[in-house]
């Protein structure tokens, strides 16, 4: 009885140190992919080419899904604010909810499962086929030749991806709100303009993006880096990846937010 | 390959770009402050601004022709000094007088600006004398009340 009591708790404390070793380790990883990046801007075609699979392969299921995200928050917003009798505030709704908070929050939650898995996928088999090791014997550095451009690639996509998230919505909302319901669209664009302001709502929206980005990249990376080289390990640092880093984006909304509309 | 991938990279900056250029031109209001002819800045004190901010708009017959600049409490008088950014291409007289107003019954509170007849023009830096203050709301019941209440007395 006592033994499994002691047990457990040697499972916990193994677990609480063996977490915050590896966010220490995950710290220095960042540390290294920053102080070794000069690679990435020396040699363009390697960034480009990692933008392509970041980015832009993910610009299909982000178009469509700030769409579908702008014309329910339309459907949405309408359906209450008419009980108002404000249903032109729904251009405001949709402006406003896209560019602070939803755009930045789902194009990055939406990125970690398209873009940031097949990063973790793609290192962690690199490193059990022994590709990592390779490059090392022939004084390549794969910090520098194959984590920086993937971290470039990922950094410079999100905010990029999120941006289109936000405008494709507000035209989403436009279609649901303008064109079917019939509002009148010169309510529903003014309302949007005196509402949304440049520096408070879509710079810190797209401050947001570049923190998520930096942070959904640098989980990718490190997960796939560490991984076991096993089938099994590869496949469990991919899990990881989308778990920690859709944790990771809620928790950074939280304090972001909380800095940036303190209501003051 | 390598052409078609960087071609696509070109296309996809060029789309994000153009997205944050349509939310801050389209969305945001980045467009609607002092187009090409800049701006002239004149000062008003009110005795009480009520829930004016910083950035709300100044109207001119309803239209958008500036923006209050900055809301600051001057200690000599105690009184509020709101600094009004105006387009140049709007003059108004010296003798303008402005009032802090509300859109519908609860909605923003703006600056409203009424041309008086004098031939002279604002300047750059000028101070308006004539000003109304914000109605507030609480102040208004108050004395709707009170004067209810001495109607019912004098009966």
């Amino acid at each position: 009885m006592l033994e499994r009591v002691l047990n457990n708790l040697r499972g916990i404390g193994k677990s609480v140190v063996n977490g915050i070793w590896r966010l220490g380790y995950a710290s220095a990883f960042f540390l290294m992919v920053l102080m070794r990046s000069g690679v990435s801007f020396r040699r363009p075609s390697l960034t480009i080419r990692e933008i392509y699979t970041a980015g832009v392969l993910s610009l299909i299921i982000i178009v469509v899904s700030g769409l579908f995200v702008g014309m329910v928050l339309a459907l949405q917003g309408y359906e209450t604010l008419q009980k108002y009798g404000s249903s032109e505030a729904v251009g405001t709704l949709v402006a406003l909810s896209l560019v602070r908070e939803l755009g930045p929050v789902v194009a990055a939650l939406l990125f970690a499962s398209r873009a940031g898995s097949a990063m973790t996928a793609e290192i962690g088999l690199m490193k059990a086929t022994e590709q990592i090791s390779a490059m090392e014997m022939m004084a390549v550095d794969p910090i520098a030749r194959v984590i920086g451009p993937r971290f470039w690639g990922g950094v410079i996509s999100m905010p990029l991806l999120a941006a289109i998230f936000s405008a494709v919505g507000v035209f989403g909302g436009y279609l649901i709100a303008v064109v079917l319901i019939g509002v009148d669209s010169g309510a529903f664009w003014s309302q949007m303009q005196s509402a949304v302001d440049f520096e408070r709502d879509i710079v810190n929206g797209i401050i947001k993006s570049v923190v998520f980005g930096i942070a959904v990249t640098v989980i990718a990376l490190f997960e796939g880096y560490d991984a076991p080289p096993t089938a099994e390990g590869v496949s469990g640092a991919t899990t990881r990846t989308v778990v920690t880093s859709s944790l990771a984006i809620l928790g950074l909304d939280f304090v972001l937010t909380a800095f940036m509309f303190r209501g003051v | 390959m390598e052409k078609t991938i960087h071609l696509w990279v070109g296309i996809f900056v060029c789309a994000g770009l153009a997205a944050v250029f349509v939310l801050a031109l389209k969305v945001g209001n980045a467009s609607a402050t002092y187009s090409r002819g800049g701006a002239y800045t004149v000062t008003a004190d009110f005795d009480n601004i009520g829930g004016l901010k910083v950035r709300a708009p100044v109207k001119g017959a309803g239209v958008v022709i500036g923006r209050v600049e900055d809301i600051d409490f001057e200690t000599q008088r105690y009184v509020a000094r709101v600094v009004l950014k105006i387009d140049k291409r709007y003059p108004f007289p010296k003798d303008t007088s402005v009032s802090i107003l509300t859109s519908g019954l609860l909605g923003e509170q703006y600056v409203g600006l009424e041309a008086g007849g004098d031939s002279a023009m604002l300047k750059d830096g000028d101070t308006i004398k004539l000003t109304q203050s914000a109605v507030v709301l609480e102040k208004m019941i108050g004395q709707f009340l009170y004067s209810k209440a001495a109607e019912g007395g004098s009966k």
